[in-house]
């Protein structure tokens, strides 16, 4: 038999050659006259340590990474093939600390398997979610989903039973089910991975809630920064189709359920429910006033279930081991596994899933190792953009809704961003603004408007003129913008912003620079 | 990157007619037409409006919407660059000012002489190997001045 030697072929890993070593350790292979079959998975997540080439062998998968071109013929040399010892060798993947912490739930497989073989995928324990929810029926489904406990995990932590109830209690023609996988939040990068590493999963749970909900199609919005995301995910639905997975009789039942994949085109504010709906129908992605909310009037003015990729994803594993099992894991409200992203200037960055109650001084340093430029941590922004940034004083703040909500934060889509002491929050506070201020759709005012002046007023205040003038228009205008926003863009950009003032006040202090108002 | 094709009328309206019955087909005809032509020309608006039985102004005010659908044809390399936090908790503003001073090139401008275009993107989804960029699709990560420079003067290379 072949020896199999598995390299991602994620994206991330590409950024750092891992194609490069894929087919330098191939032709090694042939020049030595071996048998080596090289599959290409997704990526475990530990990003410091791509690309991470990994061996099967009777003691489990042996890792060496991160792999250079040139580590390719001293590897095998040393015999990696069957474990070898090596500079680059990492033992027993499974025995790495930061992946033997963590609690995978729904990043179980990736990195592990061929994103695009389904065999791999049921080997793997795939599709038992989607067959226990045939055999459960719609109704016992949705409680099911009901019962777990599970959030929206796209940032607005909304009970996804309940959104699925009411799309299934709503009477109409056509529903539809649509997957919100358009990931903009810097720091972010699971939906990613998964649509990269594991796309069947998120076919799997769309399916599991359109049989439940009683939907026929659904839709994926992709955003177009992601073109190796959006080719594996379309692949990944063709061969779902030709397995019968999808298509007129999911897994050869009465409910007929079908995908397609569609690219955003760079807006950020697609990520909002609405103006996502509104862009899938082909127009301007204007935020939607609600109500209706999309589970009564969504896509094409039908019952919709929007969620997010993790939202999905996190499905299948509560209809496979119940939704009790499910809410062991976590805290209070905020019940199973949540993936964080770990990122910005930090030793270790990757994807790290964890039940619910962890720190943030766990994930930034248990996890993260630290700043990457070895300089102390004076800034972490949790939850995107429009995430607050939490000093050191707060770093003991847990990892969930709650908690993050009576910091005055939010976790969002568990995006983790370090920064070191050099950085300046003045800066980074205006350029919340700046952003909201390009992002917007300009529907609402608060925010169209309130995001320039916002930027121009912190200006002023690193300019040094009317300072404290300054900072009291500034905190009246994001109570506006917060009160006033039609959607999250400008209701929660001042959640940085305020941040950034209250934590770090004396960056607004500082003696105006030459470089003054932009 | 592939030669484009040069705007045809006729090319455009196959692309649109092969779309136009799908459901909110906007987007999907718009991406096909910059897949086609490397940007959306003013003929193809008013194509795709006639098509989709919209107003001119509609389908305007859709592709001016978006920040991928460029209006002026670029017959060259696209660098996108990551300006967004976590990238920038990692320098990329200082990458930025090298781009500048070391290259001429700033971002967001066509530079019709090198055959590249520097655009800003907020997240490319590989934070933790920030920072980083797309040269012509191809994920770059731990971008720094040695990888400007060469993917600079590989550009150049190619145009020549």
């Amino acid at each position: 038999m072949s020896a199999q030697v598995f390299v991602p072929g994620d994206s991330s890993a590409l950024s750092v050659g891992a194609d490069g070593v894929a087919a330098v350790l191939s032709r090694e292979a042939r020049s030595r006259g071996l048998d080596v079959t090289i599959v290409r998975t997704g990526s475990r997540g530990l990003f410091w340590l791509e690309p991470l080439v990994e061996i099967e062998t009777p003691a489990g998968r042996m890792g060496y990474g991160p792999v250079a071109d040139e580590d390719a013929g001293s590897l095998f040399e040393c015999g990696f093939l069957a474990g070898g010892a090596h500079p680059k060798a990492l033992g027993r993947v499974d025995d790495i600390s930061y992946l033997k912490r963590q609690r995978r739930l729904v990043f179980a497989r990736c990195g592990l398997t061929d994103p695009l073989s389904l065999d791999d995928y049921r080997r793997h324990g795939g599709l038992k979610g989607v067959e226990a929810a045939l055999r459960l029926g719609p109704k016992a489904t949705v409680d099911e989903v009901l019962a777990s406990g599970l959030r929206g995990r796209g940032g607005a932590g909304f009970p996804t039973g309940i959104k699925w109830r009411t799309a299934a209690a709503a009477a109409a023609d056509r529903k539809y089910v649509v997957c919100n996988a358009d990931e903009g939040d810097s720091g972010t990068f699971a939906d990613r991975m998964l649509m990269e590493g594991d796309p069947f999963l998120l076919i799997e749970g769309m399916a599991i809630a359109g049989v439940s909900i009683g939907a026929t199609m659904g839709y994926i919005y992709i955003r177009s920064e992601y073109p190796h995301a959006f080719a594996t995910f379309s692949r990944a639905i063709e061969r779902a189709r030709s397995a019968g997975v999808l298509g007129e009789r999911v897994l050869g039942s009465a409910h007929a359920f079908d995908l397609e994949a569609r690219l955003g085109a760079g807006a950020y504010i697609c990520g909002e429910e609405t103006s996502l709906l509104e862009s899938l129908e082909g127009r301007r992605g204007e935020v939607r006033a609600k109500p209706p909310l999309p589970a009564i009037s969504g896509l094409f003015g039908k019952p919709t279930v929007i969620n997010n990729v993790l939202t999905f994803a996190s499905v299948p594993w509560i209809l496979d081991h119940g939704a009790k099992a499910y809410a062991e894991y976590g805290v209070g409200r905020s019940l199973g596994s949540q993936p964080f992203q770990l990122a910005g200037n930090v030793r270790y960055g990757g994807l790290i899933e964890l039940a619910f109650g962890a720190t943030i001084r766990e994930l930034v340093e248990g996890f993260g190792g630290g700043a990457r430029s070895g300089r102390p941590i004076r800034a972490v922004q949790v939850g995107g953009p429009l995430g607050a940034y939490f000093p050191q004083s707060l770093l003991d703040t847990p990892l969930d809704y709650e908690a993050m909500a009576a910091a005055k934060g939010m976790l969002g889509h568990g995006g983790i961003v370090v920064f070191d002491d050099r950085v300046d929050m003045a800066r980074q506070a205006r350029f919340a603004f700046q952003f909201c201020a390009k992002e917007s759709c300009g529907k609402c005012t608060p925010c169209r408007i309130g995001s320039t002046r916002g930027a121009e007023t912190i200006g002023k205040i690193i300019a040094g003129r009317d300072r404290q003038k300054n900072v009291e228009l500034l905190r009246d205008l994001c109570e506006v913008m917060t009160d006033g926003s039609l959607c999250a863009l400008g209701g929660l950009t001042p959640l940085p912003v305020l941040s950034a003032l209250d934590h770090f006040s004396e960056d607004f202090a500082k003696p105006p620079t030459r470089a003054v108002a932009e | 990157m592939a030669a484009r094709a040069a705007f045809d009328a006729e090319l455009a309206r196959a692309v649109i007619d092969s779309r136009r019955s799908a459901p909110g087909a906007a987007l999907p005809i718009l991406h096909d037409l910059l897949h086609q032509f490397g940007y959306i020309d003013d003929a193809a608006i008013a194509l795709m409006a006639e098509a989709l039985n919209i107003s001119k102004a509609d389908a305007l005010g859709v592709v001016s919407f978006y920040h991928d659908f460029r209006r002026a044809s670029i017959d060259g390399h696209v660098l996108k660059l990551c300006r967004a936090e976590s990238c920038q908790a990692m320098g990329c503003e200082d990458l930025v000012e090298h781009l500048e001073a070391r290259h001429g090139l700033a971002p967001d401008a066509w530079d019709a002489g090198r055959g590249l275009q520097v655009e800003t993107v907020y997240c490319l989804g590989n934070c933790a190997l920030s920072p980083a960029a797309l040269f012509d699709g191809a994920p770059i990560g731990r971008l720094d001045r040695g990888k400007i420079d060469a993917i600079v003067a590989d550009a150049e290379g190619k145009a020549s």
